[in-house]
């Protein structure tokens, strides 16, 4: 065990990744000699050379399109985007080919690759890169759509992806990165893509989030717990495909529910979530479901961002509507 | 000085800025340049040649097919057989081809059936599954993005150990997209083993070669990634074998990527959606015909004694006749199957899209009013 924070802890995984197949290689703009803006591939190519962990000309449509050639010949490409804001010269690729490849080709060819990046926002940082691509994401049948909210989670859920034979974007809250440490065992171990985690068991109120914004939802949780209202939380971590059940499960328990999320709110994942537990829980629902979300606006610039970023005094003033409805 | 050497050179010195084409077959089925002839057998010609009797055969059969209603959309080639057939025929066996959408002589040569390539123009994504072991991409329509890919699997022969090569192929206008200029770029500067081979056939749909780019040549494109560019005549298969073959092997040896400039012409439509009387001149096209690719080559074989105008006209049939008879089992075969449409979104079918395919079944099977 050793403690980590997000980003050493997906330096970690890389590092084991790379080490247990020689399949994997790590790419992308500032990876090699750098390690990356946020230092999620330091040391890496020193330890494993530069055709295996490299620095890209600034493209990134290409470094996806070559990710896909890669995955098609016989590599596992772990590639990475530097800013979310930055991957929309590649979305034709991602929606195009990376999400159809094993359809078109009925099973024959397949795209075992991972493409990592920051996600989210609440950093102070510069125009374009705190966008949450979630929605984007979330809606191409094809991608699965991670996203983890600890060191341990990180770890386990990226080993998933590299593993998987399916392509996964990895969306990593930016502003957990060096949020907060945590245990993180050194041995090899996988968190299955797919599956929610009910992070605080609650009876009153089901609380779904992910990511950064799950930390705001525990301490939301922590105000109304000493309101006397008991809310259970659920860690999303998979976008897609969504755990139903475990969502269903805890509605059907407590009744009522709520989804919290950074990305702007219309065609949101919120309102997928919102019609799952309309479509499957519908009868138990002791009051309307809630989505907070992101206004619908552009994400303001670094000065007027906290009005958009909602801290757990905010969702704990919606939660509380959803619990005494 | 060996003839490959002297190919070698030519490629070398080749300034990408002139604008001269490598011909080595004219208009007429003369060898101009017989110190740059490969050396290929004259069975080993004819058997070429009849691939793109085959191509034009098939083409023609599917046009055919569509203008009776029984083939979808479809995408011709004639007139640019030799710029798919003699690069395929540069390939080694284990080598990638990663293609554009308008290859068909490329693809047939190099193992992908006329049955498959039926069923995709049919409509049926089994068109883009190809027997085991033939190394070709599905085509990509998206235009431009199949070069990173091609980079990608060149890179990871490199990355492997292995020293395949991967010819890519993309359209004049392509060229303008931004995935072509990334992709030269990458392929430069990581030394990928890759051929890039850009089909000029002058429109790109109903717009000309002269509005996508004002460059002089589409070779002179590779200046700017650092990479050779060369024009080939792309009617002349002698001159698409010898250029191709030649830039796989400088890639095969570590000398990295080529652009390759395939000059012809579409001599049809851009696809069967289109009419291209409403953007070009009768007379444009009647100039060109005489620079057929299959005219020039059986003017070639015919004074070599190693054809004849009969046996030409009954291999024609011979593979209309066959076309025919492949694509009546497509018409048997190419109902796609229910299952099929969802079973390979992901390896294991999620719950959401199993559930969806069942409801899906249980309304096709009258259980749901």
């Amino acid at each position: 065990m050793a403690l980590m924070n997000l980003i050493t802890a997906i330096n970690h995984t890389l590092d084991l990744a790379l080490a247990q197949d020689e399949r994997v290689v790590v790419f992308g703009e500032d990876v090699g000699v750098e390690g990356g803006v946020f230092r999620a591939t330091v040391g890496l190519q020193k330890k494993y050379g530069e055709e295996r962990v490299f620095d890209t000309p600034l493209a990134e449509s290409a470094i996806v399109g070559t990710a896909v050639g890669m995955a098609l010949n016989g590599l596992r490409p772990v590639a990475e985007i530097q800013f979310s804001g930055f991957v929309y010269p590649a979305f034709n690729q991602i929606i195009s080919h990376v999400a159809r490849m094993r359809n078109r080709t009925r099973g024959q060819r397949y795209l075992p690759m991972v493409i990592r990046m920051p996600h989210g926002g609440g950093i102070k940082a510069l125009e374009h890169h705190s966008e949450s691509l979630d929605t984007f994401f979330g809606h191409i049948p094809g991608l699965k759509v991670v996203v983890p909210s600890t060191p341990y989670d990180a770890k386990g859920l990226l080993l998933s992806a590299i593993r998987d034979d399916d392509p996964v974007i990895f969306l990593e809250p930016s502003k957990l990165y060096r949020a907060f440490r945590q245990e993180v065992p050194e041995e090899d171990y996988t968190i299955p893509i797919g599956k929610a985690k009910v992070v605080k068991p609650g009876s009153d109120l089901t609380v779904v989030s992910w990511g950064a914004y799950l930390h705001e939802a525990l301490k939301a949780a922590e105000l109304l717990q000493a309101e006397g209202i008991d809310a259970e939380v659920i860690d999303l971590r998979t976008i897609s495909p969504l755990d139903r059940e475990t969502i269903l499960e805890s509605v059907k328990k407590t009744g009522r529910f709520a989804v919290v999320h950074e990305a702007a709110k219309s065609f949101g994942p919120g309102a997928e979530l919102v019609a799952l537990v309309n479509e499957g829980a519908f009868l138990y629902l002791e009051a309307p479901p809630l989505r907070l979300a992101g206004f619908d606006i552009t994400i303001p610039l670094p000065r007027g961002e906290h009005h958009y970023f909602m801290d757990a005094q905010r969702m704990a003033a919606g939660l509380r509507q959803v619990a005494n409805f | 000085m060996l003839i490959q050497e002297y190919t070698a050179q030519l490629i070398r010195d080749y300034d990408a800025l002139s604008g001269r084409m490598l011909q080595i077959l004219d208009e007429n089925g003369v060898v101009k340049e017989p110190e740059l002839m490969p050396a290929l057998s004259d069975a080993e010609w004819l058997e070429l040649y009849k691939t793109m009797v085959l191509t034009r055969a098939a083409d023609d059969k599917a046009l055919q097919l569509q203008r009776q209603g029984r083939m979808l959309t479809y995408a011709p080639n004639t007139g640019q057989e030799a710029a798919q057939v003699g690069p395929a025929a540069a390939m080694a066996k284990n080598d990638w081809l990663v293609p554009a959408f308008r290859e068909l002589g490329a693809w047939l040569y190099r193992g992908v059936p006329l049955k498959t390539v039926y069923l995709y123009w049919y409509g049926n994504e089994y068109g883009s599954h190809f027997p085991e072991g033939v190394r070709v991409l599905p085509i990509a329509v998206p235009i431009g993005t199949q070069l990173h890919h091609a980079v990608g699997v060149a890179m990871a022969s490199k990355i492997k150990g292995e020293n395949d090569v991967t010819v890519a192929y993309i359209g004049d206008g392509g060229t303008s997209t931004g995935d072509f200029n990334e992709a030269l770029n990458f392929a430069g500067v990581f030394n990928a083993p890759v051929v890039f081979i850009v089909q000029n056939n002058q429109y790109a749909i109903s717009v000309p070669r002269t509005k996508q780019t004002i460059a002089k040549t589409i070779a002179q494109k590779a200046v700017a990634a650092g990479i050779p560019g060369m024009v080939v005549d792309g009617n002349d298969l002698f001159a698409m074998y010898a250029a191709v073959k030649e830039a796989i092997e400088r890639a095969r040896s570590g000398g990295g990527p080529t652009l390759i400039e395939a000059y012809t012409y579409r001599l049809g439509a851009h696809t069967t959606s289109d009419d291209p009387t409403k953007y070009r001149e009768d007379s444009e096209v009647e100039a060109w015909k005489p620079r057929d690719p299959l005219g020039r080559m059986k003017a070639y074989l015919i004074s070599k004694g190693l054809w004849s105008e009969e046996q030409d006209l009954a291999l024609y049939e011979e593979y209309g006749a066959y076309a025919l008879e492949v694509f009546r089992q497509v018409e048997a075969e190419g109902e796609p199957r229910v299952e099929d449409l969802f079973k390979y979104t992901y390896k294991e079918m999620p719950a959401h899209v199993r559930e969806q395919y069942e409801e899906y079944l249980q309304y096709l099977e009258g259980k749901v009013d």
